[in-house]
């Protein structure tokens, strides 16, 4: 496999008049060409601003990179990192070489602009096509997308689309270009469970089509059980988890990660009858960590959890893990 | 402590006896045209015809795609919004034949929750005192019984009572849940519909709630319509299922029934596009994809109001509306296919 980003030790902060938020606290993982690499984690644990940061949409101030790395390889000969960019040069790669996905299509479109402008513009604009080949390539992108009369539709609003046809059309977007990597951020929460099927059915297909790195953020286990490769788990504003997904469900390594598959409900219902929640809650991310950030909540925290931050280790291939405790062997880890 | 209508506390004898009837309950909404001289067009038939019995101490869960009448069938229920046809009783009360005096009588053994836990707490008003504004303005006491019954309340939502003076911006999403719960059940209500009251809150937090709803059922005898999204925490939190579609209810049965043998085509697409969480299973599963979207209830299909999406549909199914029925013991349902089979397995 080879990669297609490479993000390492990323650290962010929001200045707010309230105090500092540490939103990121060291994270790092790659993405493989044509991977579908999941990330899930409470709200607020900083899945949206890893990704957005990376594309320079944070409102900077507040935000703050403070530290950190984000190699992307598919610029050209040589990488570049995104973080390092400046404004024309981030410009060309978002919305071109990387799309993105947003939960709100109706507000990450543009309402004045009918939808096919919106994606001939930005071919013409990163692959440099004609007016009219722009066009073209845009009906046959909509067709693809399952909109129903693309030709007819190229020159509607996108407020005259539902939910589920603007999400299609926030596809065609994003893969107008021919990206690399798409981010999509939480693209089905709004949307019903049948849609919802019929959008990441749709979104395998065009990645596997066009070979392109996904990043599917959501905090739906299911979904990434159906879609993901790997699967990156967040919490806090790091990464505590990362494996692939059929490793991540049957053989989940971090207390965190083992306590959101055992609040699921089973498929099953009512008859086992409670679910295992985890106590407590996410820590106020206004304190600047010195420990395990889930040490509060974690059933198996011992003194070491309150000394130092766990760095991510490798307990499998292709399978790390932040924590000094050895879950499966009910003991802490050895010198990690 | 109370003085308003309560009837006995139900204790094991009464398990069966049903605390909430719905009869033919339809809402629509009229649509208009025009400003100053305005004239009804048409009407959106948000419930169109919907009857169910909820058992004391159960929970009948409603699930549904979004804008099927979920919400305004449980606001109906409650008279939150006028009924346009059908009754409501609850236990032997007939609630929509009650005038508004009654009504306010009835009021505190029916409440709601909602899914949005922030706006429905005042930011000014301190948790003890938005506890307590149900108390104060029924009257239930004295200053220090209610404050004593707050403290109380919030011990049995899992708050810390010394978190009373606290305000609600200085709580979670989950424990503010926790607060509206415990608002709501102030006044010692039977019933309460749940409206969607675990979506906007995380995966780990939302397994607390369900917890917490079920402890207080089992405590207290409550009986909760259980309205959401996620199948799966419906099925597990309910003993039966609704299941919604254009204003009306496709089937509704037992959670055991739904997953091994749903019968309503709709009931299986819907089941076969929840997501399993094991990645095994759910990519070797078969999805019934259905073609095309959710018709407006403005203009609902003729006949069967599914049979225009429906995979197995015949002629018929477009000529007149299948009678909702119980097709075979404790099983609802509402397609003439099923009455051809006798009731068996409708296959997709
Ligand atoms: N503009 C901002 N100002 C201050 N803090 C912010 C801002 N944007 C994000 N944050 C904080 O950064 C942290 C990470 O936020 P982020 O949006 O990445 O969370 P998330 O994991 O995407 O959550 P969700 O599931 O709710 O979308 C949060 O604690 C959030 O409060
Ligand atoms: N006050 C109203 N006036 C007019 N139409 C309404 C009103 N309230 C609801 N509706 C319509 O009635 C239908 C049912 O709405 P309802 O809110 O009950 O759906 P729901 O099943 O709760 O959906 P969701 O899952 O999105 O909450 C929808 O088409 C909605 O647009
Ligand atoms: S490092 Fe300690 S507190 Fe943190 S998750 Fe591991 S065992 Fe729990
Ligand atoms: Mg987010
Ligand atoms: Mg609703």
């Amino acid at each position: 496999m080879t990669k297609i980003l490479s993000v390492k030790n990323l650290v962010i902060k929001f200045h707010t008049f309230d105090g500092v938020v540490h939103a990121l606290n060291n994270v790092s993982f790659d993405l493989q060409k044509g991977e579908t690499l999941a990330i899930v984690g409470e709200s607020g644990s900083g899945k949206s601003v890893s990704m957005l940061s990376l594309l320079h949409l944070l409102p900077m101030p507040p935000a703050k990179i403070e530290n950190g790395e984000a190699w992307f390889y598919g610029a050209g000969k040589e990488p570049v990192d995104l973080l390092k960019l400046n404004r024309s040069g981030i410009s060309k790669i978002r919305g071109g070489k990387i799309g993105f996905i947003f939960q709100d299509a109706l507000s990450a479109l543009n309402p004045v602009m009918t939808i096919g402008r919106q994606i001939s513009e930005s071919t013409m604009e990163h692959l440099g096509l004609s007016h009219a080949k722009a066009k073209e390539k845009t009906i046959k992108l909509l067709d693809r997308v399952g909109i129903p009369g693309a030709r007819q539709r190229y020159d509607n609003f996108p407020h005259q689309f539902s939910g589920g046809m603007r999400q299609r059309v926030m596809i065609a977007v994003s893969m107008a270009c021919n990206p690399k990597i798409v981010i999509a951020d939480e693209p089905t929460t709004a949307l019903d469970v049948t849609v919802q099927a019929q959008i990441v059915d749709l979104t395998k297909e065009l990645q596997k089509e066009f070979k392109i790195a996904v990043v599917w953020i959501t905090h739906d286990l299911g979904v990434v059980a159906g879609m993901a490769d790997r699967v990156l788990v967040m919490y806090a504003g790091a990464p505590v988890e990362i494996a692939e997904a059929q490793d991540l469900y049957a053989n989940p390594q971090h207390p965190y990660t083992i306590g959101l598959m055992n609040a699921l409900p089973s498929v099953k219902g009512h008859e086992d009858s409670r679910l295992t929640s985890i106590d407590g809650m996410p820590p106020d991310l206004m304190e600047e960590p010195h420990h395990c950030q889930f040490a509060w909540r974690c059933p198996y925290t011992f003194d070491r959890c309150w000394k130092e931050i766990p760095q991510q280790i490798m307990v499998g291939e292709n399978h790390v893990v932040s924590c000094f405790f050895d879950v499966e062997n009910r003991r802490p880890r050895g010198h990690v | 402590m109370s003085e308003h209508i309560r009837s006995q506390k139900p204790d094991s004898t009464t398990e069966n006896q049903i605390m909430v009837r719905v009869q033919n309950l339809k809402k629509h909404f009229p649509i208009t045209k025009g400003i100053i001289w305005s004239k009804q067009v048409g009407a959106v038939k948000a419930v169109n015809n919907v009857s169910f019995d909820i058992m004391k101490g159960e929970t009948l869960g409603v699930v549904g795609e979004s804008g099927c009448g979920k919400s305004t069938t449980g606001r109906a229920i409650l008279n939150l919004l006028k009924p346009t046809s059908g009754k409501v009783f609850l236990e032997d009360i007939e609630i929509t034949a009650l005038n508004d005096n009654e009504l306010r009588h009835l009021r505190p053994r029916m409440q709601m929750i909602f899914q949005d836990s922030y706006d429905s707490l005042n930011p000014r008003h301190s948790v003890a005192k938005i506890i307590a504004e149900p108390m104060v303005v029924n009257k239930t006491g004295s200053p220090a019984e209610i404050r004593d019954r707050v403290m109380e309340l919030l011990e049995l939502v899992g708050l810390n009572p010394n978190h009373a003076v606290r305000y609600p911006h200085e709580f979670s999403g989950g424990q503010r849940q926790r607060i509206n719960i415990a608002k709501a059940l102030a006044l010692n209500p039977d019933f309460i519909v749940c409206d969607e009251p675990i979506s906007a809150l995380d995966v780990s937090i939302q397994a607390q709630i369900v917890n917490l709803f079920q402890d207080l059922q089992d405590q207290l005898g409550l009986t909760y319509l259980f309205i959401a999204h996620d199948l799966s925490m419906v099925q597990h939190i309910s003993h039966r299922v609704a299941v919604m579609y254009l204003g009306q209810i496709m089937e509704l049965t037992s959670c055991k029934n739904l997953s091994d043998n749903p019968l309503h085509p709709y009931t299986q697409s819907l089941m076969s596009a929840v997501p399993i969480p094991d990645p095994t299973r759910e990519r070797n599963r078969t999805r019934i994809i259905l073609e095309g979207e959710v018709p407006s209830p403005s203009s609902p299909p003729r006949g069967c109001v599914f049979h225009n999406r429906c995979p197995i549909a015949k002629d018929f199914c477009g000529d007149k509306m299948p009678e909702y029925k119980e097709i075979i013991p404790d099983h609802f349902l509402a397609c003439h296919l099923a009455d051809d089979k006798g009731g068996s397995l409708i296959t997709v």
